[in-house]
């Protein structure tokens, strides 16, 4: 029954077992018209192990059994969406520099949603130009990366858990991605006793052997599932490319802790949910689509898979995320 | 007295349907119903008011359809269109269906909604601030009493006074852990609120009259919002009455309309600085602003003579800078939801909460701060409190004339500290 879940992630699904390609180790975007660009890192795709062990310190139930899963290569974004990125898709007056290849694709960007005005101040006060954009629900993040995917032409979308997890872990299986000594934790990521209680720039600690900033702390970051705890007992050994197709608003699957949280709340396997509690002190019913008054802690990062896409795949993908 | 062995004197006795109405059906009152049905499975929305049938229709529909409601409290929603009410007078009819009342129209009315409420011996649940001028402030001034007589219940939406953190951090500065407090800053600094414009409100609604152009842009207008000043920051300037359990004696300031002084913004300012002193010359600093693009912080900071309290972060530290006390709130309780679980378990229990007189005063305290500014004068409590200028005035209709009209370029009247006189 749970197999009906387990929807092929379509956009990364390919029938033929194409022959191994050479791919870039990263990109560079850029975004035409503005002097925002963002780097793009390579994350292999393979074989790779998901979930902790029983025997791992802090663990909880719902990392577990450890399941081998399949996953396309694709690249990720090397830090957290910053607010200077997340602002150009908040701000129309921002996004009237960009400069779009023609007319046409221009007015299909103008259509996307955006965010409404949020009741607080998203950043509550924790900065902004350089910062990770945090507060937004997952619904918005999602409608950035169709925006994003407007404005660039390549198609972007939030990871996985798997893809998440495994983009964490590269390529390694200890409890953070770096190794298994929580003392080292201050040279790759922000958690309570060394955050001051905020977010901070992205990218000022150490990178993963993929290059990647933050995975551990600072905000943690909505991957494109729903939050199942027993997700694991029913995946099949060697899927290819699983998702935990979203039905119900929440909870949704979020990784890698954030400022807010303890040491084991940042480790490579440990799953968070997001909860109507998240928006607790929104007083007005009905409550922002987009925004979170109780989630500072908790923002995102795009990938794009390396094998492109094609259009009719692209909107087929929007259509079921955003229920359109 | 019955027989106490009977059957159902026990099990099942308590069973009992708690009624209530809903005044004021904008997006709080609506989220404040939501937070009563999830507060007591007994508890049954009959009946709805609101000046606009369009307001109240959105708001019911918004209920039915709130994923955070189960089943079983959707059921709870029983307002048919006999129990649904339009207009200035509608509170009335709503109020007597009802055993509860949950106030949340523009501040201007409350005064007159509380005192009839109150009347009808209802519980109620109103939101803050409760009144917009000093007569109205006088109104609930006298009904404190009334409600402590009748032993109703009535919880005031400073929820701040109903979150684990704050009450957490205020046990500790009363228990002196910080010394005597010496000063405060509090701030409400953002980009501000929607605003109804005049174009837009008659492409859906067709030509307004002034009064419904005013009812529903209200939050630019003095006699329904009270100014920012009032509506928003009051929450703020309430923690520290709350933490020197006192209010301040007099207070002066500085304000104006820099950015937003559009026509669709009606009289108030976009910005208030206001200093206030307490009687053991003790001082408030309180800065509210609503202009996009400049820094924004919604936040409480305390001094003491012996440490320091950051109510935002939930941090209390001694002079030395090493912490007291840190609350990591995380996985605290919803405090708009503990207002409401706390009212109906004293309803229940026969237990009796009454935020009346620290909801007039915190409100007065913003009000003396919108005196201060707006006259550019240093004022006190006293004259504050004994001002007779009314702008809301309980006999209000359709037909009535606003207390504050256009000018003739569509501009309204604006306070010019220097001229305008307050009291």
């Amino acid at each position: 029954m749970l197999r009906i879940y387990l929807v092929m992630l379509l956009v990364c699904c390919f029938l033929s077992k194409t022959v191994a390609q050479n791919y870039d180790s990263m990109f560079v975007q850029d975004i035409a018209g503005t002097d925002l660009r963002f780097n793009m890192n390579f994350i292999p795709g393979g074989t790779t192990l998901i979930g902790s062990p029983d025997t791992e310190e802090k663990r909880t139930e719902d990392e577990g059994p450890q399941v081998e899963v399949n996953l396309e290569p694709f690249y990720m974004l090397e830090t957290e969406v910053t607010w200077d990125l997340f602002e150009l898709f908040l701000d129309k007056k921002k996004s009237a520099l960009i400069d779009f290849e023609d007319e046409a694709t221009k007015l299909g960007v103008d259509a996307i949603s955006r965010p409404s005005q949020p009741y607080e101040d998203p950043t509550f006060g924790m900065g902004k130009n350089g910062y990770p954009a945090a507060s937004m629900t997952q619904f918005s993040a999602l409608n950035f990366c169709k925006w994003l995917t407007g404005v660039t032409g390549k198609f972007y979308r939030l990871p996985t858990e798997a893809e998440w997890e495994h983009a964490c872990r590269a390529g390694s299986s200890s409890v953070y991605g770096f190794g298994d000594d929580v003392a080292q934790l201050d040279d790759y990521g922000w958690y309570y006793d060394n955050s001051d209680d905020a977010y901070h720039k992205t990218g000022q600690k150490k990178p993963n052997a993929w290059g990647l900033y933050d995975m551990h702390g600072n905000v943690a970051e909505w991957t494109l599932d729903q939050y199942q705890a027993d997700y694991y007992t029913t995946l099949e050994k060697s899927i290819s490319t699983p998702w935990r197709r979203p039905d119900m608003l929440h909870p949704r699957s979020v990784r890698g802790g954030s400022y807010d949280d303890d040491p084991e709340e940042l480790r490579s396997a440990n799953r968070i949910e997001s909860s109507f509690n998240w928006k607790k002190r929104d007083p007005q019913i009905p409550k922002s689509y987009w925004w979170n008054t109780d989630s500072p802690f908790v923002g995102f990062r795009v990938i794009t898979p390396a094998k492109e896409l094609t259009q009719e795949e692209i909107q087929q993908f929007w259509s079921i995320v955003l229920d359109e | 007295m019955g027989m106490p062995l009977t059957s159902g004197a026990f099990a099942g006795a308590q069973k009992k349907t708690i009624k209530l109405a809903i005044v004021g059906c904008g997006g709080r009152g609506t989220g404040a119903a939501s937070q009563a049905l999830k507060a007591d499975p007994d508890v049954q929305i009959v009946a709805m008011a609101d000046a606009f049938q369009d307001r109240l229709d959105k708001s019911l529909n918004s209920l039915k359809a709130n994923l955070e409601l189960s089943e079983a409290q959707k059921k709870n929603i029983k307002v048919d269109k006999d129990s649904q009410f339009i207009g200035f007078d509608a509170h009335k009819k709503a109020i007597d269906m009802a055993d509860v009342v949950i106030l949340a129209t523009p501040p201007g009315f409350r005064p007159y909604h509380l005192e009839y409420a109150l009347s009808k011996n209802k519980h109620v649940f109103t939101e803050k601030p409760v009144a917009t001028d000093a007569p109205g402030i006088r109104k609930v001034l006298e009904l404190v009493k009334v409600a402590n007589d009748k032993k109703l219940n009535v919880v005031v939406g400073l929820q701040r006074r109903y979150q684990t953190k704050y009450l957490e951090l205020m046990k500790r500065v009363h228990g002196g852990e910080i010394g005597d407090i010496t000063s405060g800053q509090v701030y409400w600094n953002s980009s501000g609120v929607w605003v109804r414009d005049r174009a837009s409100l008659e492409k859906t609604h067709g030509k307004l009259t002034e009064m419904q152009y005013q009812m529903r842009n209200w939050y630019y207008f003095n006699w329904l919002c009270g100014d920012h000043i009032l509506e928003q920051h009051i929450h703020n300037i309430d923690v520290m009455n709350w933490v020197k359990n006192d209010y301040p004696v007099k207070a002066q300031g500085m304000g104006g309309r820099g950015v937003r002084n559009g026509k669709d913004h009606g009289e108030i300012f976009d910005h208030h600085y206001v200093e206030y002193q307490y009687a053991d010359g003790s001082i408030m600093n309180s800065q509210c602003r609503h202009q996009p693009n400049t820094w924004s912080n919604v936040a409480e900071y305390i001094t003491g003579t012996k440490g320091r309290v950051d109510f935002k972060k939930g941090l209390m530290e001694g002079s030395d800078g090493n912490a007291i006390y840190e609350h990591r709130g995380k996985n605290d309780a919803n405090p708009y939801q503990v207002e409401h679980d706390q009212l109906f378990a004293a309803i229940k229990n026969g237990e009796h909460i009454n935020n009346l007189e620290y909801g007039a005063k915190s409100t007065l305290t913003a009000l003396l701060g919108r005196f201060a500014t707006y006259s550019g004068q240093e004022i006190s409590w006293d004259q504050a409190l004994n001002s007779n200028v009314q702008l809301m005035s309980p006999d209000m209709d359709w037909s009535s004339t606003p207390p504050i009209v256009p000018n003739a370029d569509g501009s309204y009247p604006v306070p010019t500290p220097g001229v305008t006189e307050v009291l």
